[in-house]
């Protein structure tokens, strides 16, 4: 386990100041609610969507608004994950974000994070958001990466990404609202850490799907703690980890059924290489009301090296009789009839690779419904296995 | 719906004390005085007039013991069991030692011939000559051990352990703890301690033994914890079959049962491990029952070596239990086939792990839960490759059933992969027998609890299917004694 | 629980005697095997059938058809005893007994079977371990000894022969990876063996080839005898080209509309279900 880094202090005007450059440019990211080092900054922020009302937590927290500081403190993950107990102890702000029932975005609210330059740190942040009944939105987490400047050295650069992060993120789901979320939890370095939580609460009949990008970290650890609440809702949830050196990634979730006619889906992919270690822990829960459940969980993995590690634990823990349930789990290397097939027909081994990394990962990325995003991380597929050394090297 | 409202009604309603082995034979007891501590031990040890090497390895196994803490990982609540309140030791009196058959007190013939267990070495069953050599263990000591004539003419060893102690210790010596350690678990360092009987074999090389070997346990005396041990060594190119059958009487108090078995599969040999495990499971309250917390581990020491565990588990108010393999020769295989059937307020946690060390080995787990009544029943696995188990390759397939809305169902696999050449699938799922297929089978003429027992027989099928032929029928109806209220 | 069939009550409450001459006249002759009477049906609030009615006589073969959505196989389900529906009000009867009051696997003893429009499958259970089970369960609540293992395999490779079914399919697990034809035959072989006193055929002809067809038809009409009764439900006349009825009744809207002699379907396959539709533009094909 890394140790703890000291907690960085909340950033002034002017560092705020000198990342409006990053933001301002016309490719910037539009809609945008930009954290600097876990405190809202709204002069980096822009517009929002109509019926979405934007406050930090700070402000929320001063005014006293009993509905929301309950959403805050969610019965059913706080206080049973130590990582949400320290983000409690150490939250210094975020943002709460409410869209009212019945309004739509097809674009997405992009939730950015940003650093200031300084030595290793710590940031905790904890964001809420509440979709009205009815309402359509789309949420789209990343981390920001500075490009690197002509008057910074690449130590220093690396120094200044050597952060960590533990983000929290509440979602409220109303009844038949639909809510997609996405994270990149890509561009960190050997020694950062991302702990990203989201604790999510479904509605009667909502829509809640979640997808996750995960590459490039020392330790990362995604966790989701998600509930139906209410009857006839749909989930899924997704993620492509892309790992290698000794990166470690772990994806937790609990999807907990406490109604009936739910159905839920978890897909989970892992490509592992060098020494590199997955994890994947998933436990589906179906209380005794929560009959007619449709769940099903699944992971795999792929491993490239001799040194790569996957640890799976996928568990159900089942209470009521009427439900269909499932998990599933593989790992193990490429398929050897496929690669040679391909070889075959002409692809050289690293090409023919490639393209089935490619086509592993792509399954999930082709299902975003997001075509821009899509793009984006299909690109950086690309890029991770490009930087892929050639086959034989490392085994 | 009224079907399954009427099959979940019965289950309701269902008595487990209907346990058809729950009587009790007055027969006298030489016991141990309660409680444990260094002079139980070596009063234990003395009874069986072992050799100081044993009595020093139950000693510095129970010195290990009381160093050590009860796990409390298994999904079980139970209540905290006072070790200083058991018998560590009961033999019947007129038992001193095995001897043949017709020196046994009748009354324990008795006691056999009520529990359906053939001691007499010709039985003619359907037609068919079933000949199956039985070691019959009663509370500590073994009292019978049959066919140990035609047994000794090809080779193989079949005699209670402590018998073996005096006349194989090369044996016993080597092999004893070597697959499961004193200091492996709490249960097992405990049972090593204390064991007081319990079944050896030995297949010499190249012996495929002629007939199945079975140790039949049942524990008779009150507040008597029983620890058996079991040694199963199949040298090169051997084959063996064994099967293990336990049944206890009813009783209010809980029953302690820490038993230990261990194999040890050498180059090309296979073992088959057979288990119908019908301890008293408690009434439909949860009062009285056997804790089960067992210990069964094989080696597959040898190239090309196999084992097979099969288990078939409707008894005990609590099951603590998870046959393995360690997949230590190339090319080795383990298997693991089990039904655990839970009813009443039974709670079953069982499972196997599947350890691949060497090159090329495979494993195989296929598990059958059925929960019903207010009982919870929980799969946990583990199968793990080593960096250098190249080609390892594991299914898992374990499925659950649930009948009525007041019993649980879980499964806690553990996955580790750490080598690409591996290939590990595992599948999961859980659910209650189809409306569809319910109404089909009434449509056909069945009424619902043939329905159920049918459809559960189809759902462990692949199970029943590795079990010798004869244990097969006896499974069979004792899965549908277990769901007894649930399937009429 | 089991009512008799009670004739004074079905007289003394039956509309004039006028509308209802067929049902009288069976009545008199006892002849009557299949009678629903004002069967009103509904799942999940929504009313499927509406009032129907209808009889079959002794030895009959009736034929219902109509379009889809029309409520065909409700009826068949509901006479079988499949719970998902609502019974509000009517009465099925069989052979004097009302069919309500019993469960599905008494309607069964009673000598009522189902050939399913999709047959379902049960994994793990061997198709001849099913046929056993089934074949002595009807036998016990009849009251008759179990048939002994050389008996049952007999009559079952008989069986079998005659529907063209292979023996390494009795082995296989109950419908489990056959065609649809095979499934199919698979219900007609269980007919044939159970020897149901009334059948009811629910869309069989749906998935089959012309060949399959003719062997699933062959198999039922050799089944035909004076006291065993058929209603074949079929959204094609198809099917009865092969299996002739007596009578064709047409089913629209949760009822009986039409009832007539075989040439009636030979009438609809012409004119189509419209002209029996309130709203002709919801018919779908």
């Amino acid at each position: 386990m890394r140790s703890a880094l000291p907690m960085v202090e909340a950033p002034g005007a002017a560092e705020i100041e000198a990342l409006r450059p990053d933001f301002s440019h016309p490719g910037a990211l539009a809609q945008r609610l930009v954290l600097v080092d876990g405190v809202f900054a709204p002069e980096l922020s822009s517009a929002m969507p109509e019926g979405v009302r934007v406050r930090s937590l700070a402000s929320v927290l001063n005014e006293g608004r009993a509905d929301l500081i309950a959403l805050l403190a969610p019965a059913n993950a706080d206080g049973a994950d130590p990582i949400l107990s320290l983000n409690a102890a150490l939250m210094q702000d975020g943002v709460v974000i409410e869209v009212a029932p019945g309004a739509r975005s097809d674009d997405p609210i992009n939730l950015v994070y940003a650093s200031t330059p300084g030595g290793p740190s710590a940031r905790f942040s904890r964001s809420l958001i509440v979709v009205g009944a009815g309402a359509s939105i789309r949420l789209a987490e990343s981390l920001h990466v500075r490009a690197a400047r002509a008057d910074e050295t690449f130590s220093g650069l690396q120094n200044f990404n050597c952060l960590q992060n533990f983000n929290c993120l509440i979602a409220s789901v109303g009844e038949g609202a639909t809510f997609n979320h996405t994270t990149r939890m890509t561009g960190g370095e050997p020694g950062g850490v991302r702990v990203e939580s989201l604790i999510a609460s479904i509605g009667a009949g909502a829509q809640f799907d979640s997808f996750a990008l995960v590459t490039g970290a020392g330790l990362i650890r995604r966790q989701i703690f998600m509930r139906f609440q209410g009857p006839g809702a749909k989930s899924a949830l997704r993620g492509v980890s892309l790992l290698r050196g000794r990166e470690h990634a772990d994806t937790t979730l609990v999807v907990e059924h406490a109604a009936p006619d739910c159905s839920g889906r978890q897909l989970f992919k892992y490509i592992l290489d060098e020494e590199a270690t997955g994890v994947f822990q998933g436990k589906i829960v179906v209380d005794p009301l929560a009959q007619k459940t449709d769940a099903r969980m699944l992971s795999k993995a792929l491993l490239l090296s001799d040194t790569a590690a996957m640890n799976n634990k996928p568990e159900l823990e089942i209470f009521a009789d009427d439900v269909a349930c499932g998990h599933g789990a593989t790992s193990g290397g490429l398929d050897a009839d496929q690669l040679f097939y391909l070889q075959t027909r002409g692809l050289p081994f690293a090409q023919a690779e490639a393209l089935l990394l490619e086509a592993f990962a792509g399954e999930l990325i082709d299902g975003l419904g997001d075509e821009n995003l899509a793009e984006v991380c299909r690109s950086e597929v690309r890029a991770w296995l490009s930087r892929r050394a050639p086959p034989g090297v490392h085994s | 719906m009224a079907a399954v409202q009427e099959t979940v009604d019965r289950v309701k309603s269902i008595d487990v004390a209907e346990y058809k082995y729950g009587f009790f034979s007055d027969i006298e007891s030489d016991k141990a005085p309660k409680g444990l501590n260094e002079e139980i031990v070596r009063f234990i040890s003395a009874k069986k007039n072992e050799p100081s090497w044993l009595t020093e390895w139950r000693l510095d196994a129970y010195r290990r013991w009381l160093t050590m803490q009860e796990p409390k990982w298994a999904r079980v609540d139970y209540p905290r069991i006072d070790y200083q309140d058991l018998y560590y030791y009961s033999a019947p009196k007129t038992a001193p030692g095995p001897k043949s058959l017709e020196d046994v007190d009748p009354e324990l013939l008795k006691v056999y011939a009520k529990l359906g267990i053939p001691l007499q070495e010709q039985e003619i069953l359907a037609g068919v000559e079933r000949r199956v050599a039985v070691d019959a263990v009663f509370d500590s000591v073994s009292v019978v051990t049959t066919f140990k004539e035609e047994l000794g003419k090809a080779g193989v060893i079949f005699c209670p352990i402590s018998e073996a102690v005096h006349s194989h210790p090369e044996l016993v010596r080597k092999y004893l703890g070597s697959v499961v350690p004193t200091t492996d678990n709490y249960f097992a360092t405990l049972n090593s301690a204390v064991f007081s009987d319990g079944s050896f074999v030995y297949v010499p090389p190249g012996v495929r033994c002629p007939m199945e070997l079975s140790t039949y346990f049942r524990i008779n005396e009150q507040n008597t914890g029983q620890f058996e041990r079991t040694l199963i060594i199949a040298d090169k190119g051997s084959y063996v079959s064994y099967l293990e059958g336990c049944t206890a009487p009813k009783r209010d108090e809980n029953q302690l049962h820490a038993a230990v078995v261990e194999l040890i599969a050498h180059d090309d040999a296979e073992i088959k491990y057979s288990t119908v495990q019908n301890w008293y499971p408690g009434d439909s309250e949860g009062k009285g029952g056997i804790f089960n917390f067992v210990t069964k581990r094989g080696d597959c020491h040898g190239a090309n070596s196999k084992i097979s565990w099969t288990q078939v588990e409707t008894g005990s108010a609590i099951t603590w239990k998870y046959p393995s393999c360690i997949l230590r020769g190339d090319n080795s295989r383990g298997e693991f086939y089990s039904i655990a059937i839970s009813n009443g307020r039974q709670q079953v946690d069982s499972g196997t792990k599947m350890i691949h060390l060497g090159k090329n080995t495979t494993s195989r787990v296929i598990s059958k839960g059925i929960a019903a009544g207010k009982s919870q029943n929980t799969y946990r696995g583990q199968i793990s490759a080593h960096r250098k188990a190249t080609g390892a390759r594991n299914f898992t397939n374990c499925d659950s059933l649930l009948i009525g809305n007041s019993c649980g169902a879980h499964t806690v696999p553990y996955i580790e992969s750490r080598n690409p050449s591996t290939q590990f699938e595992h599948e999961a799922t859980t659910s209650k027998i189809s409306e569809d297929q319910m109404f089909y089978c009434l449509q056909r003429g069945l009424s619902a609890e043939e329905a159920t027992a049918l459809i559960v027989n189809g759902f462990v099928r692949d199970v029943l299917q590795q079990l010798p032929m004869e244990f097969a029928v006896e499974a069979q109806k004792l899965i549908a004694i277990s769901l007894e209220g649930s399937v009429g | 629980m089991r009512r008799a069939y009670n004739l004074r009550h079905v007289v003394s409450t039956s509309p004039p005697w006028s509308r209802y001459d067929r049902l009288g006249r069976l009545l008199l002759e006892n002849r009557l095997m299949l009678e629903i009477r004002r069967l009103n049906v509904s799942i999940g609030g929504r009313k499927i059938l509406d009032d129907c009615s209808l009889t079959v006589e002794d030895g009959e073969v009736a034929a219902i058809m109509g379009p889809n959505g029309a409520g065909k196989s409700t009826l068949a389900y509901v006479i079988a005893g499949r719970k998902d529906y609502r019974v509000e009000s009517g009465e099925v009867i069989l052979n004097g007994v009302d069919l309500l009051a019993l469960e599905p696997d008494e309607r069964a003893a009673r000598g009522l079977f189902l050939a399913f429009q999709y047959p379902i499958e049960i994994p793990g259970v061997a198709t001849m371990t099913f046929l056993k089970a089934t074949l002595n369960a009807q036998r016990k609540q009849r009251g008759e000894a179990e048939l002994s293992t050389p008996d049952f395999m007999r009559r079952v490779k008989g069986a079998a022969e005659r529907l063209g079914i292979k023996p390494d399919m009795l082995k296989r697990a109950l419908n489990v990876g056959f065609s649809g034809g095979e499934k199919k035959r698979m219900d007609i072989l269980q007919m044939a063996l159970l020897e149901p006193t009334f059948c009811i055929l629910d869309e069989t002809d749906s998935g089959l080839d012309i060949d399959a067809l003719r062997v699933v038809a062959d198999g039922v009409n050799t089944l035909r005898a004076p006291h065993r009764g058929f209603l074949v439900i079929t959204h094609y006349q198809r099917l009865l080209d092969y299996i002739v009825p007596d009578r064709v009744h047409v089913m629209a809207e949760g009822r009986i509309v039409k009832s007539g002699g075989k040439e009636l379907a030979l009438e609809l396959e012409k004119s189509g279900y419209r002209n029996y539709l309130t709203d002709p533009d919801q018919a779908v094909a």
